[in-house]
């Protein structure tokens, strides 16, 4: 048996403690001893993207980060962005420009396009689509979450 | 037409209204199969070899391992086809004396978590005494090749045969044959979220719940309590939130019935979630194909003859329930496409080799046998010195119905004008002048184009053309209203991102005078819905949309004689709109709940005449209708690096009426984003001895953002009484059409090298290897 650690982690401004052993992904840690199961795994071995969460901000694949590395740092996951029932103007932007289908990858999405927005709310159109590619979604083509990244960068560029 | 109805006409179809699905999806809130608690979880210890006798599994002490031992009472998956030779082989639940594919399950380790099972797992040693595999389909076909099934002679399980009475005499008049092959490379569907199972026993019911990433929930009931021995009512299937299909979620899997076999035993909740590994090398695969085509053409350039040679390599077992023939059979029943040719033969087989097994890939073979033919249409073009285009004008159909030589019935569509619009959409000559322009700057651009028809919408008289022993086709549909004047439409039905919750309401929606926001469409629930096959095929709108459709009529029919008694009005003077019946040309109206409450509570003013409750259910069975599209594609393409850019995208399309604008289009352009990552990406590549080399999405390439241009749709609507809602299927034909303009577009881009390519994925290194034989400097 190897030994577990104890640690907190703080997930949308909710501090979860819990015992994980070492090895114990980030991702496994937010779904399944945290029960945060918006944040999806679709690959584990960080091509995908699903699994896209904030750490301090930055765009963090949670299946190459262990749990006990996440310590003391700010974790943001999809189920962070709304409201309560009320979709954030990303949110409503997919919504709105149909930048979903089956939904799977969709939280890894939320997630970058959050990071890269409150990073560069002035990112152009080109760099939008590159960042864009560090994700996979096999349902959409893409197009239209560029619109809807496009679209909600404008709104946000508004406020 | 249509009979117009009772209700509102079209307030809500052909309205891009927002999903219902996307709430939830969007906040986290989906429900996934993994994101379920399970006690138990399961690990497989898998097949490392493509082909050997299994020699002993030694099991590490005091852990809990399955093996075809324990499952000895379990029968093997054996799918059934009547017709075509089809030979019946057996896939064990887990593998039984023999592998026959590197990723065949062999063990199922149980343990407390995911991690100490894949621990376990690692510590489970398979003594395999190994034999020769075969990995190619035709090699699988050489005499002295090594047999995968014994009962398959050289390794065919399905044969089929066809030939047109007038077709050697076409042959003898043609002016011009022309031949082409094309080798498509195998692919894997690759949904994002990849199989997923969780089944968990109750005890004081005796049942079992499994929820799995799947997309036929009542198939996989009736498959698994067959495989087990139980009766059906004992086992209920939740679909649930479902992360992509493509085709590869509607085969029954082993590791399902292992699941629920489990559950069973422990009389607990056990669960297994598949990783990326495993299923690229594990699920299903696809597209692995050859085709040879000659093509007889008149002086005229009309193909006045057509025959075809189809192999597809199905891998070592046999898909359920459909079988591993439908990807040859599809194949030959729709090689012609949409061309007006009259003299037809084909030959298809399905040939077994040592990799893992194929089944159904949006599109299933078409987007194989299209580039076959358009990449056959272009090589004529040039060879007659005609435009591409115009080649095409002079051979599609144009009169309907138009019955094919293979006897299917092609209803009316627009193949012509969608072409123009195509044509139009590029500006051929304009184009033209640029590439002369580039080439002398040594840039090479090239232009293609794909015609072609998308048969959607079949019932049971498609599928029983087959000979299948389980023939699909219709679906049922029920529509309920609650005394509160609310509705459920209960489908078997079982759509996973293609937004059938939203286009079902809106169809429901008309047919009763209601918001979509009161319309909630119930599926993936074996215990809640009417038994139905499932969505697959581009059917869910058209057959399960059909059947909404007649089965709001009936319970349109009931308000309306309700109302009828309760405004004295006869039924025939009054509409169902805006949540009320209102007397035509009147402002006398009843909301529709007060009907509701009526059905239910108020039954004694009926004398008897309506009985109570409003719960309605219609079946409906189409044969089929064919939706169709010119797609265009412009390409760069780097000789240098033999890299592929797609600089513009064209879709013009013809799917009858759309039910939803905005829907129709993410599924014509999520399927033609396939079908570029097909004709220039991505690619399923096995050694020699049958070991897969693509195991990671490292190795095996879905198109990201970067690769996927802007799509430029064009819509037609030709309406038809092809189906109920005058709607067509359109959700395979993206990934149809795109691989072959793809692939006549870089042929044109490389024409000025006197090369060409016909293999797919046209990877970098296939076109850099065509261009340095062209040079005959030869080296790699």
């Amino acid at each position: 048996m190897i030994e577990k650690n104890e640690l907190t982690l703080q997930i949308n401004g909710q501090l979860h403690s819990i015992r994980v052993e070492p090895r114990r992904t980030l991702v496994d840690a937010i779904r399944e001893d945290c029960g945060q199961t918006g944040t999806h795994i679709g690959c584990e071995h960080g091509v995908c993207g699903a699994c896209t969460v904030l750490v301090d901000g930055e765009p963090v694949r949670s299946c190459l980060m262990f749990a006990v590395q996440a310590q003391d740092k700010d974790i943001r996951t999809v189920e962070g962005l709304a409201a309560g029932d009320e979709l954030n103007p990303l949110q409503r932007a997919f919504m709105e420009h149909h930048g979903l289908q089956c939904g799977f990858c969709t939280p890894g999405f939320l997630m970058l396009i959050t990071g890269v927005l409150d990073r560069d709310p002035d990112i152009s159109d080109d760099d939008l689509v590159d960042v864009l590619s560090s994700n996979l979604c096999r349902c959409t083509g893409y197009q239209n979450i560029v619109k809807a990244a496009r679209a909600a960068a404008a709104e946000l560029r508004r406020r | 037409m249509t009979t117009p109805t009772k209700g509102s006409g079209f307030a809500w179809v052909g309205r891009s209204v927002r999903r219902v699905e996307d709430p939830a999806l969007l906040t986290g809130r989906g429900r996934f199969t993994a994101d379920l608690p399970a006690v138990h979880r399961v690990r497989f210890v898998r097949s490392s070899v493509a082909a050997g006798r299994i020699q002993k599994v030694t099991i590490p002490d005091n852990a809990m391992v399955i093996t075809a031992a324990e499952l000895a009472a379990v029968k093997p998956i054996t799918p059934e086809l009547h017709k075509f030779g089809y030979v019946a082989v057996a896939q064990p639940i887990l593998a039984s004396g023999f592998v026959k594919f590197v990723g065949e399950p062999v063990a199922a380790v149980v343990a407390g978590s995911e991690a100490a099972a894949e621990d376990i797992a690692d510590g489970v040693a398979v003594g395999i005494s190994e034999a020769a595999a075969v990995v190619d389909a035709r090699s699988a076909l050489e005499d002295g090749a090594p047999l995968v099934h014994a009962q398959a002679a050289r390794n065919i399980v399905v044969e089929g045969k066809v030939e047109t009475p007038g077709f050697a005499a076409a042959q003898s008049v043609a002016s011009r044959v022309v031949t082409i092959e094309l080798r498509s490379r195998r692919q894997n569907a690759t949904p994002i979220e990849a199989r997923a199972g969780h089944a968990v026993f109750d005890s004081a019911s005796g049942r079992v719940t499994l929820t799995c990433a799947t997309q036929m929930p009542h198939l996989t009931r009736t498959a698994i309590a067959d495989l087990i021995g139980m009766p059906e009512s004992e086992l209920r299937v939740i679909a649930p939130d479902v992360g992509g299909g493509f085709g590869q979620k509607m085969s029954l899997v082993p590791e399902y019935v292992v699941l629920v076999w489990l559950a069973r035993k422990l009389r607990s909740s056990v669960a297994w979630t598949e990783d990326r590994r495993e299923n690229l090398i594990a699920s299903f695969h696809s597209r692995d194909q050859y085709i040879r085509l000659q093509g007889a053409f008149n002086s005229d350039a009309k193909l006045v003859g057509l025959a075809a040679e189809v192999i597809a390599n199905v891998g070592a077992y046999s898909c359920y329930p459909t079988t591993c023939a439908v990807e040859p059979l599809m194949a030959m029943a729709e090689l012609p496409g949409p061309y007006d040719v009259r003299a037809y033969a084909c030959v298809a087989r399905g040939v077994l080799t040592n990799t893992c097994p194929m089944a159904p890939y949006r599109g299933v073979s078409r987007p194989v046998i299209t580039a076959a033919l358009e990449r056959l249409m272009d090589l004529a073009a040039t060879q007659f010195e005609l435009d591409p285009t115009e080649i095409r004008r002079r051979n599609l159909i144009d009169k309907f119905p138009y019955r094919s030589a293979t006897g299917l019935v092609f209803d009316e569509g627009s193949y012509r004008q969608t072409l123009d619009m195509a044509v139009a959409a590029v500006d051929l000559p304009e184009f033209r002048e640029r590439q002369q322009a580039a080439r002398l700057q040594k840039r090479y651009l090239g232009i293609g184009f794909a015609t072609f028809s998308e048969r959607t919408g079949y019932g049971t008289p498609a599928f029983a053309a087959r000979g299948m022993g389980i023939t699909p086709g219709w679906e049922t549909v029920e529509v309920a209203m609650d005394p509160s004047g609310y509705v459920e439409v209960r489908i078997g039905a079982s759509p996973h991102g293609q937004g059938l919750r939203t286009t079902l309401a809106q169809l429901v929606g008309d047919e009763l005078g209601l918001a979509p926001d009161r319309i909630k469409v119930v599926h993936g629930d074996t215990d809640r819905t009417p038994y139905g096959w499932g969505t697959f095929a581009s059917r869910s709108l058209v057959i399960a949309g059909g059947a909404s459709v007649l089965a709001a009529r009936k319970v349109q029919a009931k308000l309306l004689k309700i109302a009828s008694r309760l405004l004295e009005t006869a039924a025939d003077d009054i509409v169902l709109e805006a949540g009320a019946a209102r007397v035509v040309g009147t402002d006398r109206a009843i909301p529709i709940e007060t009907l509701a409450r009526a059905a239910y509570h108020q039954t004694h003013l009926f004398n008897g005449e309506i009985d109570p409750m409003i719960s309605e259910t219609a079946t409906y069975d189409p044969p089929g209708t064919f939706s169709n599209s010119c797609h265009a594609a412009i390409v760069e393409v780097d000789t240098e690096a033999g890299q592929v850019t797609v600089e513009r995208f064209v879709v013009a399309e013809d799917a009858g009426r759309l039910i939803n604008p905005m829907i129709v289009d993410g599924q014509i352009v999520g399927g033609v984003a396939q079908g570029i990552g097909n004709a220039l990406l991505e690619e399923i590549v096995y050694d020699e001895t049958g070991n897969i080399l693509t195991a990671t999405l490292a190795d095996f390439l879905p198109p990201t953002s970067r690769e996927i241009p802007p799509i430029e749709l064009l819509h037609l609507e030709t309406l038809n009484d092809a189906t109920i809602a005058q709607a067509k299927g359109l959700g395979e034909g993206g990934a149809i059409g795109a691989p072959a303009a793809i692939l006549n577009a870089v042929n044109d881009a490389l024409a000025p090298f006197g090369v060409t390519v016909n293999e797919m994925p046209a990877t970098p290194r296939r076109i850099r290897a065509i261009l340095r034989q062209a040079k005959g400097r030869g080296r790699d």
